[in-house]
């Protein structure tokens, strides 16, 4: 639904190719753009000045001639300088020479506290630890229960008492000091910020047990409040860093950017998926790219590494670029493609497919009607789609559940992009060209 | 179809290229996941979801409407109070409204549109006194809303069905649990259905909330078929007489697939005779930035929704993002839930919004939406 930032600015540089600087007015064009794109993606509007004024800085009077791709270069300024905010110090965990190691989980409701725990406490076991979590989290009926389910499968113990939230944090940390255990990991029940009540009570749960890391945990869908509520607590906490939850949703995730700026607290780590085992160190770099809406490619490179068959792609891709790609090669990579989701969210994740392409209406049911279609012919018709006549087309028509026409559709447009295709050689719409990342330079170095 | 075929086409090289670049970079080769069969990747889901509705029952302290809704608008009140006294306004002060409207997450496009319809209504005026503009900016405000009817439909004939719908995390199991309340003050006969079998939880919490409101519950165990517990308490309210079924739906993340498809056919299982289902509710978390616009448009195509519960405005959120789910989607917001009890959730009336956002007279405003209860 966005235009990537790349398209927005080769508008606005092909306008003055000629020039060789900038003037004032056309960075002020290209920060307006850069404006809108951080806005858009939630970062909070204080920090998009800052971010704006500091990009100005790098940009205004720079000689945009001699570099190729002027919208190149000024991404790559705006880039890195995201992945600075976002990046500075990591946050290393060093653990208690008193073990154990004390974990305090704080955050608003609903943000996915719970869930967080048992993947850190995972991540602490893949690092050799024996972590055990404490359910502190007795306001909501059945929370310790969910926690408990989690830890279970996360192989991790799981220790709570009934009543105070306060009584339990202690009782679990001197639990974990008496079974020997390295990691203790607090979960706490949500609340909001300027609930005064509720924020007293964490402050006083991390007094009595000193934890020697507490983490924010962020929804990376939230909006402009993040903010807020990240000072609130971090006044109250002391945080040590941010856990970035749901980032498989494809919110750009903007908020982390703002908070890493506005509490100076590093974003420790993300969670990226449904399983628990989706949890990892935060990499500013990918963060960057999302924010800017230049495509989450590295997470589409696991996607496609879970989904697709390896050999059928490449056997399509072969195909492809020998030009002999028929209708049999079509409907099993389409059966593949498949796989990744709707094919207009996978397009938009992707940095570099053809505006044309990215923006079509794309209507998922046209692609069951596709496969229907096909699936109806035998294989020689699929590989010699010329030999279908009248007859056969009634018949293939009739087996999909279409009609004929929709049947020769398909057939007249298979053969116009199978035309195109030999005469690219390749069979990549050329648009994709001045896209820049690191797929495409790969695809354009085979090449 | 030749975006399809082009697609998938694009699809096929883009592949390619990812086996190539893992290759050569000398990743550990990732074992073949056979494809996934729905149930097998919503059981994996399954720990996700049990984070949804982690609100419920758990909202901080008793909702303090007053607090809830000051909070919402000091933002506002303070530039709104600058420009009363302003006699014109400057560039500085456009820009500082600006940033306002897109603090409270209207999103950049619709606070264009305010700030330049704004503009424009305040140069053809000829008035630029504080009160004249934000007169201006009310009547603008004004234009996103929909002309929709706002308040919850019941069919003629019973039993109702409302479909409460959400990513997780947002509050649905709560908004359910206050709605029975609200419904059953009406006097109606309600029945829940507990819909998110993922998470054992979430049915024992439904159940508690029925407990609480005197309303039947059909529930079924973890991991059933979401729309075979919809169904029978549809059968079981149309052979009892029930007024209303609403139905619980599992949090479920826009983006995947299967879950989406999962809540197409709950949607046609609820619209079933002899259930009629009148209100599609996508729950809404205050504190949500823009991607509420693409959640929304998301699960009006899978759902067709026809309104919003904005969950949490007792925070320090403004909730802007379902302003702009109306404007752009036409889904009208029917509820605002401002605190933990069941009569925190409030019908949602722009004109009072818009009061909100604009008269700085603190305590005839805030007294206002707090009256209603």
């Amino acid at each position: 639904m966005f235009d990537s930032l790349t398209d927005r600015f080769d508008d606005i540089f092909s306008r003055l190719r000629k020039k060789g600087r900038l003037s004032e007015a056309e960075v002020d064009a290209v920060l307006r753009e850069i404006r809108a794109a951080l806005i858009e993606a939630d970062v909070n509007v204080g920090v998009v000045r800052t971010l704006v004024e500091r990009i100005r800085q790098e940009t205004v009077g720079e000689d945009l001639q001699r570099s190729l791709s002027p919208s190149q270069h000024v991404i790559k300024a705006v880039n890195a300088e995201l992945t600075k905010v976002l990046g500075g110090e990591s946050l290393k965990i060093t653990y208690a020479s008193r073990p154990p190691t004390i974990v305090l989980m704080a955050g608003l409701q609903g943000v996915g506290k719970t869930t967080a725990a048992a993947k850190l406490a995972l991540w602490f076991r893949h690092q050799g630890r024996s972590p055990l979590l404490v359910g502190a989290d007795l306001q909501r009926p059945a929370a310790v229960e969910q926690l408990g389910v989690l830890a279970g499968q996360a192989g991790v113990d799981i220790f709570s008492l009934p009543g105070d939230p306060v009584t339990t944090a202690i009782a679990g940390v001197e639990e974990a000091r008496r079974l020997g255990r390295d990691v203790v990991i607090v979960d706490t029940a949500g609340r909001l910020s300027i609930d005064e009540e509720l924020m007293q009570e964490v402050e006083k749960i991390s007094s009595s047990i000193q934890p020697n890391y507490t983490f924010l945990v962020v929804d990376a869908m939230v909006g402009q409040d993040a903010v807020n509520s990240a000072k609130s607590f971090n006044e109250r906490l002391s945080l040590s860093g941010v856990i970035l939850t749901k980032l498989d949703g494809d919110s750009r995730g903007g908020a982390a950017l703002s908070v890493r700026h506005v509490v100076g607290k590093p974003i420790a780590f993300a969670s990226t998926g449904e399983k628990l085992a989706d949890f990892d160190i935060f990499y500013p770099d990918r963060m960057a790219n999302r924010i800017l809406g230049m495509g989450d490619v590295l997470s589409l490179i696991e996607q496609a590494e879970r989904t697709l068959d390896k050999e059928v792609t490449e056997k399509g891709a072969k195909k492809l670029r020998g030009g002999k790609f028929d209708l049999e090669d079509f409907l099993e990579q389409m059966q593949q493609v498949k796989k990744m989701g709707p094919l207009k969210g996978v397009l938009s994740m992707l940095p570099g497919v053809p505006k044309e392409i990215r923006n079509a209406d794309i209507d998922e049911r046209e692609l069951a009607k596709v496969e229907a279609i096909i699936s109806s012919m035998t294989r020689k018709e699929r590989a010699n789609p010329e030999m279908i006549d009248g007859s056969r087309r009634l018949r293939i028509a009739n087996g999909s559940g279409t009609s004929t026409a929709a049947v020769g559709t398909l057939l007249k447009q298979f053969k116009d992009m199978q035309k195109m295709m030999r005469s690219m050689g390749v069979g990549g719409p050329s648009p994709t060209k001045k896209a820049p990342n690191r797929a495409n330079n790969k695809k354009k170095k085979r090449r | 179809m030749i975006p399809v075929l082009a697609a998938v086409i694009v699809l096929v090289i883009i592949g390619s290229t990812f086996f190539l670049r893992a290759r050569r970079s000398k990743l550990p080769q990732l074992p073949k996941t056979p494809e996934k069969s729905v149930a097998e990747t919503v059981s994996a889901d399954s720990s996700l979801d049990m984070v949804s509705d982690r609100l419920d029952e758990a909202q901080a302290e008793p909702g303090d409407l007053v607090r809830g809704t000051i909070k919402s608008r000091s933002v506002f009140s303070n530039i709104i109070g600058k420009i009363r006294k302003s006699s014109s306004l400057d560039q500085q002060l456009w820009d500082e409204l600006e940033d306002t409207l897109l603090l409270s997450d209207l999103g950049l496009s619709l606070t264009e549109r305010v700030i330049e319809g704004a503009k424009a209504a305040v140069a053809k005026s000829q008035k630029t006194d504080g009160a004249a503009i934000i007169d201006a900016i009310r009547e603008q405000l004004r234009l996103l809303f929909v002309d929709a009817e706002r308040e919850l439909i019941y069919s003629g004939v019973t039993p109702t069905v409302w479909l409460i719908v959400g990513v997780n995390g947002v509050g649905k199991t709560t908004s359910i649990g206050k709605l029975s309340s609200l419904a059953a003050a009406d006097g109606k006969k309600v029945i829940l259905a507990a819909g998110d079998t993922f998470r054992a939880a979430a049915a024992d919490q439904l159940q508690g909330w029925a407990e609480r409101t005197s309303s039947d519950i059909v529930r079924s165990v973890p991991g059933a078929d979401p729309s075979s517990v919809v169904f029978d308490a549809i059968q079981k309210a149309a052979s009892r007489n029930y007024d209303l079924v609403i139905a619980d739906t599992a949090g479920r993340l826009h983006t995947k697939f299967n879950l989406m498809e999962e809540l197409k056919k709950l949607r046609r299982i609820a619209d079933k005779e002899p259930g009629h289902l009148c209100e599609v509710l996508l729950v809404l978390d205050a504190t949500t930035g823009q991607n509420g616009l693409i959640q929304a448009r998301e699960f009006t195509q899978a759902a067709n929704l026809t309104g919003v519960i904005l969950t949490k405005l007792d925070g320090s959120a403004k909730g802007g993002i379902a302003l702009a789910v109306e404007a752009e989607l036409g889904v009208p917001i029917k509820l605002v839930g401002v605190g933990e009890r069941a009569r925190d959730l409030i019908p949602f009336d722009p004109e009072e919004f818009i009061s909100l956002l604009l008269d700085v007279d603190q305590d005839g405003v805030a007294g206002k939406l707090a009256g209603d209860n």
